[in-house]
């Protein structure tokens, strides 16, 4: 059952790590804690489960609608909450403030548009197709999620140390002030990384929806939980801290449910990443005083 | 324009005239109270226990009504929250003077709302409510919605026979005061029954993957796994052990009965036993013309909850039929209240009749309902009565 347990924990660490990727990015760069991200990921999973269902796409070009709906809400959040609080120069908190209404917003759009109930994606959408080897069952969902995480990580990663987009985003994340007097668009790059942040989003909706059956207006929300945490434990803003912090909260809930007890599951994972900010308070990843991409 | 003088002799007086001819017509129809969750999450059973209630007054009406008078009901969107249901409670009560209220959706906001109408003296009535203790809360508060400890003995035992099971595995939501206190009743049963429990797992509302807890289960080789959830996470907890190739039966809770099975857990929902009051496929001459009537009405088939309103509506009418309404609404919220416990109704979920249980002070306090559970398992997407 071991071998099962570990597969059960890479592919729920990659859940959780496909979520952080984007809720840790516009931190990074944004310094905004967007408690929307949560809304924005259920929003790709709606737009992904009406182009299946009106427009009969198959599974990529579904994604690829998710990738759109939830960009246009990131363009959205950007232009219309977080740039004109920018502008005005709000306090810390009044971003994330801002953010909680629209995710309470779009939560109750969709309930009142789609309705309450859990709906899903139909069967065929994905090949539900299962390997077997000896006692472990894995399915290609599976090994797509765990592959995903990685690629996308892989992806950001490479772009923020190599590319020019990049050296201008960890300059901004640096200091907004200094990269806008060494000629960074600063106004648009925090779009596009909001714009980003929220397609990342809207590819996790679709892929944990088909991964767990369900999709529902409040399905953002214990995500958001679990995304906080992982964000936390990884070191806020930081690209590889969100896989690592997936896969460890992955882990940790899977082998607490496997050893200890699954009433003990979230007692036990949130006390190891107690620990863990004991040892080091600013994450895995994080450096106290200044901010990473 | 009109002039002042046109206005003070001569609409003023019709007005006054009209709404003095309203007054009592309004007195001459008896007003029911209606309480549930029109909208948010529970709506999907408060929607359906509307289309119950509505189609029962119709045909109510439409055959003389109570003793010649008209039913009026008001209805109320109490959203399926503890303090929308006691405020909504409250206006139907004291400003809507309802003789009776039906209602609310769920167990949690009646373990809120009924004390408001105990204290008022008003009976409260609910069609949906299972969970343990709501009407010992006192002697106003009355349902017809079978209790799960009543319907999950019965399931337990039907499918222990016919599927033969020595020992299961139990899985249930432990943050919710109705999947726990099923799981409290299955523990029980399970002891009563003699059938060992290999593993207990639980699960949190708002999960989305089960499998480290299925995988667990599966390691321990249970004949059956019983389930207490809703299903928003039994659905997929179903599909997602037939994906890690467990094809152990399910044996599940209220929760669990409900048609939606086969939509979110299509193709992977055989094998699941549940008990119910009422059954699609029960045979019954009643049942079968509450299904017609109603899918004539509403144009697809009913569930469960609108079986239950429906018969709710008729048992509480019968009540009404044999008192004598006075002016006095005090006295007449009271007379019905004593009428009520010695309805028998013969309807859509069967046989039925109120059986008084003890509060929590020891004395009597509410009602429940007596009815026998129907057992069914399912099967290519479809329930198979097993009784």
């Amino acid at each position: 059952m071991l071998a099962q347990q570990i597969i059960n924990g890479l592919s729920l660490g990659g859940v959780y790590a496909l979520f952080a990727l984007g809720f840790t990015l516009l931190f990074g760069v944004l310094n905004v804690i967007n408690l929307a991200h949560g809304a924005i990921f259920m929003i790709g999973a709606y737009a992904g489960l009406q182009a299946v269902l009106t427009f009969h796409f198959s599974l990529l070009p579904a994604v690829l609608v998710a990738m759109l709906a939830a960009g246009i809400a990131g363009l959205s959040l950007d232009r219309l909450i977080l740039a004109p609080l920018r502008a005005r120069r709000a306090p810390h908190l009044a971003p994330m403030i801002a953010t909680i209404g629209v995710a309470i917003c779009l939560t109750s759009l969709v309930e009142g548009y789609f309705g309450a109930e859990n709906l899903r994606f139909p069967l065929d959408t994905l090949p539900a197709s299962t390997v077997s080897l000896g006692d472990v069952q894995l399915s290609w969902l599976d090994l797509k999620i765990i592959f995903l995480a990685l690629l996308l990580m892989a992806v950001m990663l490479w772009v923020i140390r190599h590319s020019r987009i990049g050296r201008a985003l960890r300059g901004l994340a640096e200091s907004p002030k200094a990269a806008t007097l060494l000629g960074v668009n600063v106004e648009g790059l925090f779009l596009a990384t909001s714009v980003i942040s929220s397609i990342l989003g809207g590819v996790a909706g679709v892929l944990i929806a088909l991964y767990t059956n369900s999709v529902f207006p409040n399905m953002g929300q214990p995500m958001l939980h679990k995304g906080i945490a992982v964000v936390i434990l990884g070191g806020m803003g930081d690209v590889r801290g969100a896989l690592i912090g997936g896969f460890f909260l992955g882990f940790a809930e899977v082998l607490s449910i496997a050893y200890i007890g699954s009433s003990m599951r979230d007692a036990v994972a949130f006390g190891l990443l107690f620990c863990v900010l004991l040892i080091r308070p600013a994450g895995l990843f994080g450096h106290a005083p200044q901010r990473r991409v | 324009m009109f002039d002042r003088q046109f206005i003070r002799r001569g609409v003023l007086p019709i007005i006054v005239a009209i709404a003095l001819l309203s007054g009592t017509q309004a007195a001459a129809q008896i007003k029911i109270g209606i309480a549930e969750a029109l909208t948010g999450n529970a709506s999907q059973y408060g929607v359906a226990i509307r289309k119950g209630f509505e189609l029962a007054t119709g045909e109510i009406t439409s055959s003389g009504g109570i003793n010649g008078q008209k039913i009026e009901l008001v209805i109320e969107d109490e959203q399926g929250k503890k303090e929308e249901a006691i405020n909504v409670f409250k206006k139907l009560i004291f400003q809507d003077k309802v003789l009776i209220l039906f209602g609310p959706t769920l167990s949690n906001s009646a373990q809120a709302s009924d004390p408001v109408a105990q204290t008022a003296k008003v009976v409260v009535f609910g069609t949906s409510n299972t969970a343990d203790g709501i009407t010992s809360i006192g002697n106003y508060v009355f349902r017809n919605s079978v209790t799960e400890a009543d319907i999950l003995p019965v399931t337990l035992k039907v499918a222990a026979q016919k599927a033969g099971l020595k020992k299961v595995a139990v899985l249930y939501g432990n943050d919710d005061i109705f999947t726990k206190s099923g799981y409290d009743n299955f523990k029980r049963a399970l002891q009563d029954l003699k059938i060992a429990v290999t593993t207990t797992e639980t699960f949190a509302k708002g999960d989305v993957d089960f499998k480290p807890q299925l995988t667990k289960i599966k390691g321990t080789k249970p004949d059956a796994i019983v389930l207490s959830a809703l299903v928003a996470e039994g659905a997929p907890i179903m599909v997602q052990a037939r994906q890690l190739g467990i094809a152990l039966p399910f044996v599940g809770g209220n929760g669990m009965n409900s048609p939606r099975v086969f939509e979110l857990a299509r193709d992977h929902s055989d094998n699941l036993w549940v008990g119910s009051p009422w059954s699609v496929e029960s045979p019954a001459a009643e049942n079968k013309r509450f299904i017609a009537a109603y899918q004539k009405a509403y144009g697809a088939l009913p569930d469960q909850f609108a079986a239950q309103a429906y018969d709710a509506m008729y048992i509480a009418v019968l009540a009404m039929k044999k008192i004598k309404l006075t002016a006095n609404l005090d006295t007449d919220r009271k007379a019905l209240r004593d009428a009520l416990p010695a309805v028998q109704w013969n309807g859509a979920t069967g046989a039925f009749k109120f059986r008084q249980v003890t509060g929590r002070d020891g004395k009597p306090a509410g009602y429940d309902a007596v009815q026998t559970a129907i057992v069914m398992v399912t099967k290519s997407n479809q329930y198979v009565i097993q009784k």
